[in-house]
């Protein structure tokens, strides 16, 4: 795998960084959709959140990783372990696993144990990417290639956070909830309106136009490639500081205040933009809070909701082809038109 | 240690030295003895431990990314994966012939597994992650309206022409020896600061998008200095990298007068004074290591190293979506039809006999064969049937366990707007077009069709948009339409007839949809005459009509008119009077015809 690029050492394209940020702090806001110009770290920018999230507690022998201090997420083999044996955890890092293009549907879904079923006759369940990323992140690079058979799997399951496997024979189910982090060029083509739902925040990634960035992250790269080693040892203070940041941000989430007069601004952005369902609103005060906690405020603010509803809600808005300003633009609209007022 | 061959030799070259960091070069050519002896020369000054793989275009994903080895599986009675091309490609260079007819997936493939530096395989119930760095050489054979997937061009450091690789400047043995020694001294070869601003700058200014270009441009820079047996990067190396990696990706002139497509904080430099002072202002940084003049003077000079190595053509290729001369027909051979016809979307399996023409999925049988193995084995030992032992270890597949796939057959229908952009009337129409394009790519994400435009005016027809679903890029190539002039109607047929068979050869359905009143004043050649342009068209319409496709004629003209109905009769096609077509109207008609003829299939 090699080295990992450090998450503080990334230069600008910070929508992009922030939204991951939130979605590590709260994964309720839901998944992150990164789509933008080629060359703009994207895949680097998931690789190294990857290294930065703090780590997790698990159930030792849970092949899912469930949380033992949420016995309401349990997959079924943790609950009918007896609750008088002491459960026995472990740290784990938070799971980050990659969906690669070529994958076929069994590895996605977990299917027969090839191997066991081969050579004892045995019937048993091996289980798949959804598996894995329970709890975690589950990357898909250039989303809108994904075939569609494969996204039709996803759909489900990020809707309802748990994976059913009907298939061989096979009857079971487990959790799988996983922040859903997609990336992508537009010019490769649109992705289904049902998976552009699926993700909480639409984040648009362009390449720097001014000089002193692109050389900024042009050196930072090169140097990163020329001696790894070096360049992760000088970054590593500030990821550490980003780290702590989200592991107290994360303890402090439940206790951030939201005034209904914030929950009525969103309500009146969501309705003011059209957006379908109420996904959108749900994710902008979620997303609001995850800030607010990430800024170390108690209550959320007017600030909060601006400053994050252009990636909440981009991608919500009902297609208008013939409006050609794009939806980053009509949200900044309607985002002027109810706060400046 | 001046001395050397053609630009196209000496990318090769540096390519050669760092082939594992630069990605990759794409040669654009023909095939011919020049890419013969690319191959060749690229064996002799590769180390010879590094593998030259051949990738077929039409290659499975199970062979590019590994998958289960059905033998070793069935012999060893459990699962053993097969590496793929690409973890076998470690350390060495993949091979891509007819890099234009390489498809998104196969791409995206390569470029994660670039990328990432390993191939992750979750296939077949197996899941590795292996290691792997090679460098491709792309072999473009391309004409005019092909084109390699953008993002696997993007990571290739170089693009040469092929036409230019001469061999009798190669092939020294003292080269071969030089180019290993600059690969060993390549980890230790400094750059300062200076220059890799300086690339960046340059590659702003000739609008080069993607960071990867600099990035490349500071890396070939690297290996340009160590070739030359020196151990920092010098102004020398920082022109030839500009010329090698950047002036290939240019996308604009670096033009004395201001040019919209830079953004308006940086403008393209005139001259040396303005230079002067915004490097002083953007980047104070250079300023501290060299006077503000003296890094002007650099930058102008690698500016024009680039800007002279521009290839002439730029203007014609400006983007992607823009004005592509269609006249010379892209030819396809009959190999490549039969690879692309689509097999459709594999929609699961199913039980079923082996037949010619059905696909056996071996996974799937062996899936369905394994939990009955040992019950299978019990009896067969019990049953007297000595004359069928079945060994140890060994599968038992009976013809109860065949899998079969089944495939969705759709084929991908592409649209082909043909707008008369003549006269008064050109822009209102052109914008109702425009409007249908883009309401039928708003919902072509559920069905994966694609849209082209072609519009006529003047005294030839051009292509507006390439084949595209992409939303992104229609609404780009549609913001700036011209309007006016006369109707060469002539040339509009054989355009969208020559395009409506680029598409049929990739094995997707084209639809021809003309908007015209149909009074062609332009004849075939772009001379005027009315009488001679009607013959023309007339005459293209029944080479169109011979072509097969189908056809829907919308005469815009305000009444309906004899030229626009016999033109329609001659070509073939349906005939639909909408003297006021506005989009809605359009896309819905489009949508109708482009089901009547998926139905049929």
């Amino acid at each position: 795998m090699g080295m990992i690029f450090p998450f503080s050492a990334i230069v600008g394209q910070d929508e992009m960084k922030l939204a991951l940020v939130l979605a590590a702090i709260d994964q309720t806001v839901g998944g992150v959709l990164v789509f933008g110009d080629r060359g703009t770290g994207k895949s680097t920018a998931i690789r190294a959140l990857a290294a930065l999230l703090p780590k997790m507690q698990v159930i030792a022998e849970c092949r899912y990783g469930c949380d033992p201090a949420v016995p309401a997420t349990h997959c079924e083999e943790c609950r009918s372990r007896p609750n008088s044996a002491p459960v026995k955890t472990k740290l784990m890092p938070v799971p980050v696993v990659d969906l690669p293009l070529g994958v076929t549907e069994d590895r996605v879904v977990g299917a027969l144990d090839l191997e066991r079923a081969l050579s004892s006759g045995v019937k048993a369940f091996e289980p798949g990417l959804l598996a894995r990323a329970n709890r975690g992140f589950l990357y898909i690079d250039e989303v809108n290639l994904l075939e569609d058979h494969i996204v039709d799997l996803l759909l489900d399951v990020a809707a309802s956070g748990e994976n059913l496997v009907e298939r061989e024979g096979l009857s079971l189910r487990h959790p799988a909830r996983f922040v859903l982090v997609g990336t992508g060029n537009p010019e490769e083509g649109e992705l289904r309106p049902q998976l552009l739902d699926r993700f909480g925040f639409s984040v648009e990634v362009k390449t720097p136009a001014d000089l002193q960035t692109r050389v900024e992250v042009v050196r930072r790269r090169d140097s990163f490639e020329q001696n790894p080693e070096d360049f992760i040892a000088k970054w590593e203070k500030d990821d550490d500081k980003l780290r702590q940041r989200i592991t107290s941000a994360r303890s402090r989430l439940a206790t951030v205040e939201i005034g209904d007069p914030i929950r009525e601004q969103a309500a009146q952005l969501c309705m003011n933009l059209g957006t379908d369902g109420l996904r959108g609103e749900l994710t902008l005060i979620r997303a609001a809070r995850a800030l607010a906690s990430f800024e170390d405020c108690a209550v959320v603010t007017d600030a909060h909701l601006r400053q994050v509803a252009p990636s909440a809600l981009r991608h919500r808005l009902r297609r208008n082809p013939l409006d050609d300003s794009g939806s980053s633009v009509r949200v900044e609209r309607a985002i002027s038109e109810l706060f400046d007022a | 240690m001046t001395e050397h061959g053609p630009d196209a030799v000496l990318a090769t070259e540096l390519f050669a030295i760092g082939f594992l960091d630069l990605g990759g070069i794409r040669a654009k050519g023909p095939t011919g003895p020049q890419r013969d002896s690319l191959l060749a020369y690229l064996r002799k000054i590769l180390p010879s431990a590094a593998c030259m793989r051949r990738v077929p275009v039409s290659v499975a994903e199970s062979r590019l990314l590994g998958g289960l080895d059905l033998a070793s599986t069935l012999r060893t009675g459990r699962p053993v994966a097969e590496r793929g091309i690409l973890a076998e490609a470690d350390g060495g260079v993949l091979i891509l012939p007819m890099a234009e007819r390489v498809s998104p997936t196969t791409a995206a493939h390569l470029a994660a597994a670039m990328d990432r530096g390993t191939v992750q395989l979750e296939r077949d119930g197996l899941s590795s992650q292996i290691e792997t760095r090679f460098g491709i050489v792309a072999l473009d054979e391309g004409v005019e309206d092909e084109q390699m997937p953008d993002g696997l061009l993007d990571r290739l450091a170089f693009q040469i022409d092929l036409a230019q690789f001469d061999v009798a400047a190669v092939a020294e043995d003292a080269r071969v020896d030089a180019i290993a020694a600059a690969r060993n001294r390549l980890p230790d070869i400094c750059i300062d600061d200076h220059a890799i601003a300086t690339l960046c700058k340059v590659a702003m200014q000739i609008g080069v998008r993607s960071l990867r270009g600099s990035l490349f441009a500071i890396r070939a820079a690297r290996a340009a200095a160590a070739l030359a047996g020196r151990s920092a990067v010098v102004e020398e190396d920082v022109a030839l990298a500009a010329r090698l990696v950047l002036a290939p990706r240019a996308t604009i002139l670096p033009a004395p007068q201001q040019d919209e497509t830079t953004s308006p904080q940086e403008p393209a430099p005139a001259d040396l004074a303005p230079n002067a002072n915004e490097s002083g202002d953007a980047d104070p940084e250079t300023n501290e290591n060299q006077p503000a003049p003296a890094a002007a003077a650099l930058e102008d000079r690698v500016l024009e190293a680039a800007q002279a190595a521009i290839p002439e053509n730029l203007l014609a290729r400006l983007k992607l979506t823009g004005p592509i001369n269609m006249s010379a027909k892209s030819m396809g051979t009959a190999g490549i039809l039969k690879q692309s016809g689509r097999l459709g979307r594999p929609i699961g399996v199913r039980a079923g006999a082996l037949r010619d023409g059905v696909k056996l999925n071996v996974i799937e049988t062996l899936r369905a064969s394994a939990p009955w193995q040992a019950l299978r084995r019990r009896e067969q030992a019990s049953t007297r049937q000595p004359l069928s032992p079945i060994p140890a270890g060994r599968v038992d597949v009976r013809p109860d366990d065949f899998r079969i796939t089944r495939f969705k057959q759709r084929t991908e229908t592409t649209t082909i707007f043909a707008v008369d952009a003549s006269g008064s009337s050109a822009l209102n129409r052109l914008a109702e077009v425009k409007g249908a394009v883009e309401l039928l790519l708003a919902d072509c994400y559920l069905r994966r069709d694609q849209v082209a435009l072609i519009a006529f005016r003047g005294r030839s027809a051009e292509l507006i948009l390439s084949p595209t679903r992409s939303l992104v890029r229609a609404k780009r190539g549609l913001a700036e339409l011209p309007g006016g002039g006369g109707t060469p109607l002539a040339s509009a047929l054989d355009t969208a007839g020559a395009l409506a068979g680029a598409i049929q050869r990739k094995g997707q359905t084209p639809i021809l949809i003309f908007m015209t009143d149909g009074q062609a004043n332009i004849a075939g050649d772009g001379t005027q005459g009315r009488e001679r342009a009607m013959q023309d068209a007339l005459a293209a319409a029944r080479r169109l009509r011979s072509a097969d496709l189908t056809v829907l004629l919308i005469d815009t003209s305000p009444r309906a008119r004899q030229p626009a109905a016999q033109l329609a009769k001659e070509m073939g096609a349906e005939y639909i009077p909408l003297p006021y077509a506005d989009s809605l109207t359009l896309s819905k008609t489009v949508r109708a015809k482009s089901r009547g003829v998926a139905g049929s299939r």
